[in-house]
């Protein structure tokens, strides 16, 4: 198949055709036993006019294996020899992490319903006189008056488990733990509960120093700071 | 990325007509067959390198007292590195079908590893994920079933900012969607539209790859145009994948590759393309194409035609919602750079892929039906004699060839003088000796309009012995009440 050489220099010109031919059609066109019409066609998937067209394994790239090296966040001690691996860290643990209790939310939408519920001391008020417990699915704009209204709706209307491991309703009945047993509190918890960072209060155990401690240069993060209500924060240190 | 079929090219001869009709018999029988069973593919994301295994496989059969044990140490090891020990070595007897099996069958088992998937750790999450992964790999529907109490989760990490951990999630998640569906029916009420509509503004072209595997799997399922599509129209999703298609410098072939499949399913499935074409489809389509066509010359890019190829047919299929009056008022459906791409890649195809030439031409007959700009275009860009090359190819290619100069030559006179003289009579008579009852009639059809417009060319018709090619058929059923008239037609013209 021979293409004029012109054709490449309209590819690249402007866009626009030539004025088109005039269209005259004659009535005998057509006419029987001829039976040609201009026509679009279409096709529907899975018309067998449709090449197939496969697809194969795909492998992902190596890891960028570097020196052992320290998360740097304040009292996190996870040791890292992959930058891949360090970065997953970091997003997973640091990036939605509620200031007031460490503990760390695969979302923002989970972490802003935390701050609301535990550590507003409005909500419990408010959740009184209105729904305030947000549906967990992000793009639902539903609300329910209590957390178990929330859990009905989230396993009837969503099928999400009835232990869903990011729905942990709080037990107190203060607007705010007490210290002490907050300290308690999180003792009794186990590994398998949902992501947290179980910050020693007392002395850390001591990390090894002989680690490096730079953070390798091609590492790059998107949100860093914890967030959480600074207004709040400053109440909870009157009480 | 992409395999793709080599296709085979034979000039026509009458003696291997009835080979090659069996052979198309055998073609379409694999083609029923693999609609049938619903045969799917799948990707898999590994991160062992060949040396890690020392060149071998790394898929280990594990017993059900392996499973557990490794299970259990994944759990309550002594230090994280034993427990993310224990889950590699997991990991990799999931790669093995039996051990999948043993591990569906252990009560409980896929609860601890969801356990795990949620825990406090990173890299046991992250490794955690990758047993789901090569679970979502299995070829059984069970399997993928077994992994539904892990759904909701694998969405909400959708909204993390861990751009690694989202790709295998997206992965894992395709792979989930495209073997059952009892996991489409229970993530669609999940969120998974909504989730996905966020996803996409993602600025990782890892996740927008994933993320159109994923869709496209979705899209393609058989419940698609009646619980899947509607709501991804309804969404921003339409709007988003043209952002990701349109030409320019941040351009990604490989992530609008994915999306012009997502939107192929789309079209073909016929919902409501009036919303695409209110998002600029069209215009969209027609640049990209353009732009490509650009890149065939630039580069000699490998698996250009698995982009083509489905902007081809989104064009094609949009086309034919747009009505034959308001061809002529788009700018983009009046721009000939749009035929001199489709040429381009016509070659291209005959070069790379030329099982792709007929759905080049479906497109051509498309722009060309009702569009006296485009068929004016072929004419002074010299295209004819560049489509009459294409004659001999296969049957199917011919038709379609021949169904394109029909769209020109009913134009009217204007367009005939054109074409006069010129080769076309000539490739007339040789499709006239084919043995295709379809091709010789869409012979007849084009040569009653050239003689219809251009009276001198059945005067020629006479003088080339076209009369003794038309003897040939006059048996023929389908041909003979055309073959008389155009007999009586020659006799007056002549």
């Amino acid at each position: 198949m021979l293409l004029p050489p012109a054709l490449y220099s309209r590819l690249a010109g402007e866009p626009g055709a030539a004025e088109p031919l005039p269209v005259e059609r004659n009535p005998a066109a057509g006419e029987a036993p001829f039976r040609y019409a201009p026509r679009p066609v279409r096709f529907p998937r899975d018309h067998e006019f449709f090449e197939d067209m496969l697809t194969q394994v795909s492998e992902t790239p190596e890891k960028s294996m570097v020196p052992e090296f320290t998360c740097q966040v304040a009292g996190c001690c996870q040791v890292f020899a992959a930058i891949e691996d360090y970065q997953h860290h970091y997003h997973m643990m640091h990036g939605n992490t509620c200031s007031f209790c460490n503990r760390a939310f695969p979302s923002g939408h989970l972490l802003d319903v935390h701050i609301l519920e535990w550590h507003d001391s409005l909500f419990q008020i408010l959740a009184q006189r209105q729904d305030m417990y947000q549906c967990l699915v992000e793009s639902c704009p539903e609300k329910f008056k209590t957390s178990q209204d929330r859990k009905d709706h989230m396993v009837r209307l969503h099928l999400y488990p009835a232990d869903f491991r990011f729905d942990k309703p709080k037990t107190n009945r203060g607007p705010a733990m007490p210290a002490a047993a907050d300290t308690a509190a999180r003792a009794l918890r186990d590994d398998s509960d949902a992501m947290e960072v179980c910050l020693e209060p007392a002395a850390p155990p001591p990390c090894r120093r002989t680690y490096s401690h730079r953070i390798p240069s091609t590492v790059c993060f998107g949100q860093g700071a914890a967030r959480g209500f600074k207004s709040t924060k400053k109440k909870n240190k009157h009480h | 990325m992409w395999g793709r079929r080599q296709g085979r090219l034979r000039t026509l001869a009458c003696g291997v007509e009835e080979l090659r009709r069996r052979r198309r018999e055998r073609e379409a029988a694999l083609r029923k067959a693999r609609r049938e069973q619903q045969l799917v593919s799948k990707r898999l994301l590994r991160e062992d390198a060949p040396e890690e295994t020392g060149g071998q496989s790394a898929a280990v059969l594990l017993g059900e007292a392996e499973v557990q044990q490794f299970l259990r140490l994944a759990q309550r090891g002594t230090d994280e590195k034993e427990r993310e020990k224990a889950l590699v070595s997991l990991r990799r007897g999931l790669q093995h079908p039996d051990t999948q099996q043993t591990f569906i069958r252990l009560e409980g088992s896929m609860r601890t590893l969801v356990g795990l998937l949620t825990s406090n750790r990173a890299l046991l999450q992250l490794e955690a994920a990758r047993c789901l992964h090569e679970l979502s790999h299995s070829e059984q529907s069970a399997v993928a079933e077994a992994c539904l109490p892990a759904t909701s989760y694998l969405l909400t990490y959708l909204s993390g900012h861990s751009s690694d951990f989202i790709e295998l999630c997206l992965y894992t998640l395709g792979n989930l969607i495209v073997e059952s569906e009892a996991v489409r029916k229970q993530l669609l009420p999940q969120g998974i539209v909504p989730a996905f509509a966020a996803c996409i503004q993602s600025p990782h072209v890892a996740v927008l790859e994933a993320l159109g595997y994923a869709l496209s799997q979705l899209l393609q399922a058989k419940e698609a145009p009646e619980k899947i599509i509607p709501s991804i129209l309804d969404s921003s999703l339409p709007q988003q994948m043209l952002r990701l298609m349109g030409p320019g410098p941040k351009l990604n072939l490989g992530v609008a590759m994915e999306f012009a499949w997502c939107l192929h399913y789309i079209i073909c499935s016929q919902v409501n393309n009036a919303v695409l074409l209110t998002h600029g489809a069209l215009p969209t389509l027609v640049l990209l194409l353009v732009d490509l066509a650009g890149a065939v010359q630039r580069t000699d890019d490998v698996g250009l035609e698995l982009l083509a190829c489905p902007v081809v047919r989104c064009l094609s299929n949009l086309l034919t919602e747009v009505p034959a009056e308001a061809m002529g008022q788009q700018m983009e459906l009046r721009d000939e750079r749009l035929v001199a791409a489709l040429f381009i890649f016509l070659q291209f195809f005959l070069q790379k892929q030329p099982a792709l030439l007929p759905e080049g031409l479906w497109l051509l007959n498309n722009l060309t039906a009702n569009s006296p700009t485009f068929c004016t275009s072929l004419l002074s860009l010299n295209l004819i004699e560049p489509l009459l090359q294409l004659l001999p190819l296969s049957n199917v290619v011919c038709m379609l060839v021949l169904t394109v100069l029909c769209n020109v030559v009913e134009k009217g006179p204007a367009y005939c003088q054109r074409l006069w003289p010129g080769p076309l009579l000539s490739c007339l008579l040789n499709t006239l000796a084919l043995s295709d009852t379809d091709v010789v009639g869409q012979s007849l059809e084009l040569l009653q309009l050239l003689f219809l417009y251009q009276p001198e060319a059945a005067h020629a018709f006479l003088q080339q012995s076209g009369l003794q090619a038309l003897e040939k058929h006059q048996e023929e059923t389908q041909l003979h009440d055309r073959i008389h008239a155009l007999r009586q037609t020659t006799a007056i013209l002549g």
